[in-house]
């Protein structure tokens, strides 16, 4: 074959625009890219040790681009895929993370004292979206407990409330969403001080993609995914359960404070005794916490149909 | 261009088919490819459903013929692909568990509305012959096949429930289906008011037996 039968790369590389134009813009336009397009990496974390406690064995981890480009953060646009094609919008250095309210030694950390402040360990959760998908996902992170008692939290410390960043370049942010912004999210103290509790840094050994809430989130693996608050810049511990933003959203009609995961209790569009777990073709049964039963005293005595 | 028009548009309407397979086979639909799929099918089935009913409106408004003569097409195809939809809800993303299906239909208004939907597009897809528009006379086939502005209504409804938080496209979407709606009722008015008796019914929107204006072919 002759090079000049080869598909010029130019012509190649726009193949998508061809495809796209040959079904007519607007289905085009609303259906997904044609092939994925390769998820950058994140820079390797300095040391991460595998905690042999949360090494879940028994499940298989997604993929790194299954995490990096499935993704719920309407800060970066409202689609899966829209978070990692939007991810340079948000930038994450330098970075502050201020840690205020019910503490006896409040502080704003810059990110790179945090990340030499706390030994980053590995530990593999599942996790649960609230939408009925769940994946298996490597963190690497510490206790949000250690994090919390370095602050020392007085006794009328009852909840801590977690701030999502606002950058005014972020597209979600910008245009429609349809949720106000900063997005927040709140645990109950003893919630927050359980050791399966997490505060997020990166994910297979690497520092966080933006879009999975770089540079540092929630993981509260118990719970559906949207109480764990991506990209932090505040934490308030208070004496109130703090306002969140999908507790508020049309007067509560999305989920209430608490969100366990439980498959006894639906979303109000929709069932969630079964999920999708992203690579699997047919749904398998949820778990009751997403299968970490060692949270169900922190409840004891609750309703949880009532407590959702 | 004449005789091309109901040919390519049956290309047209296979389009979104073919390339959603290629893509469910290629990987190109993420990492959720059941939901891609369920979401697209549906999508294609809303758009064609909008299309359907805007050719009588374009013929009343630009007095466009040609629309009519690709409606019957555009309406079996919006069925062809609610079908796929259903059957990608109920295969690939139930398992064919019928309990759950069924609980599923009656609990949530969004899965309601969407087979709601499908159930009244059913009878229509049925009787989009012309032979059933002969058996059941056109004056009751047309009062039947208003019923496409009910599906319209609740695949709307559907599509909204769709997403957590409102979207702007379905919103224009449903401001889009209104409004064709609008056309239909304002013609109406305009015919049967005084002085109006003489405008001659519009083709499509008349009541004129003799002349079906779905064709078969």
């Amino acid at each position: 074959m002759r090079s000049s039968e080869i598909t010029p790369k130019s012509v190649y590389l726009r193949r998508r625009e061809f495809l796209e134009l040959g079904v007519g813009s607007a289905l085009a336009l609303s259906l997904p890219a044609f092939a994925r397009d390769k998820v950058p990496h994140g820079q390797k974390l300095a040391s991460v040790s595998a905690n042999p406690k949360y090494a879940l064995a028994e499940e298989k981890k997604n993929s790194f681009e299954d995490i990096a480009s499935y993704n719920n953060f309407y800060e970066l646009g409202t689609d899966k895929s829209d978070p990692s094609e939007n991810a340079q919008k948000l930038v994450t250095r330098p970075w502050t993370v201020s840690v205020e309210g019910e503490v006896g030694k409040p502080r704003k950390w810059d990110i790179e004292e945090i990340l030499k402040s706390f030994p980053v360990e590995e530990r593999v959760y599942r996790l649960r979206c609230v939408e009925a998908w769940s994946m298996v996902v490597p963190w690497d992170g510490f206790p949000l407990a250690d994090f919390l008692k370095k602050h020392d939290p007085t006794s009328r410390a009852k909840y801590v409330a977690f701030e999502t960043v606002v950058q005014p370049q972020m597209p979600g942010v910008k245009g429609y969403a349809g949720i106000p912004f900063p997005y927040l999210e709140g645990l109950r103290i003893d919630e927050a001080m359980h050791p399966l509790a997490l505060l997020g840094v990166g994910l297979y050994g690497e520092q966080l993609p933006n879009q999975d809430g770089a540079p540092i989130r929630l993981v509260v693996p118990w719970k559906y995914g949207f109480k764990s608050a991506k990209s932090i810049v505040k934490i308030r511990l208070q004496e109130t359960q703090p306002q969140t933003t999908w507790n508020q959203y049309g007067g509560g009609v999305e989920y209430g404070f608490y969100a366990n995961v439980n498959p006894d209790v639906d979303h109000p569009r929709w069932s969630q005794a079964k999920e999708r777990r992203i690579g699997e073709l047919l749904r398998r049964k949820t778990l009751m916490f997403n299968g970490y039963p060692e949270v169900a005293s922190l409840y004891a005595g609750m309703d949880l149909r009532k407590f959702y | 261009m004449k005789k091309a028009l109901v040919p390519l548009s049956f290309a047209a309407c296979c389009l979104p088919l073919l390339w959603l397979c290629a893509q469910f086979f290629l990987g190109g639909l993420g990492a959720n490819p059941v939901e891609a799929l369920l979401n697209d099918l549906g999508y294609t089935a809303f758009v064609l459903l909008a299309l359907t009913l805007a050719c009588t409106p374009l013929q009343l408004v630009l007095g466009w013929k040609w629309p009519l003569r690709i409606r019957k097409l555009l309406g079996d195809f919006c069925f062809f692909y609610a079908c796929l939809h259903l059957l990608t809800y109920s295969v690939l993303d139930q398992g064919l568990d019928l309990s759950a299906i069924g609980k599923d239909v009656l609990k949530h208004k969004f899965i309601f509305l969407g087979m709601a939907t499908w159930l009244l597009l059913l009878p229509l897809a049925v009787t989009s012959t012309a032979g059933w528009q002969r058996r059941l006379g056109y004056r009751r086939w047309k009062r039947l096949h208003r019923l496409v502005y009910l599906a319209g209504g609740l695949a709307s409804f559907h599509f909204l429930l769709r997403f957590k938080t409102p979207r702007v496209e379905t919103v224009l979407w449903m401001a889009a289906i209104a409004v064709l709606l609008l056309v239909r009722v304002a013609d109406r008015v305009r015919r049967r008011a005084p002085g109006g008796a003489g405008v001659p019914p519009a083709t499509g929107g008349g009541q004129r037996p003799e002349h079906p204006v779905v064709q078969s072919s």
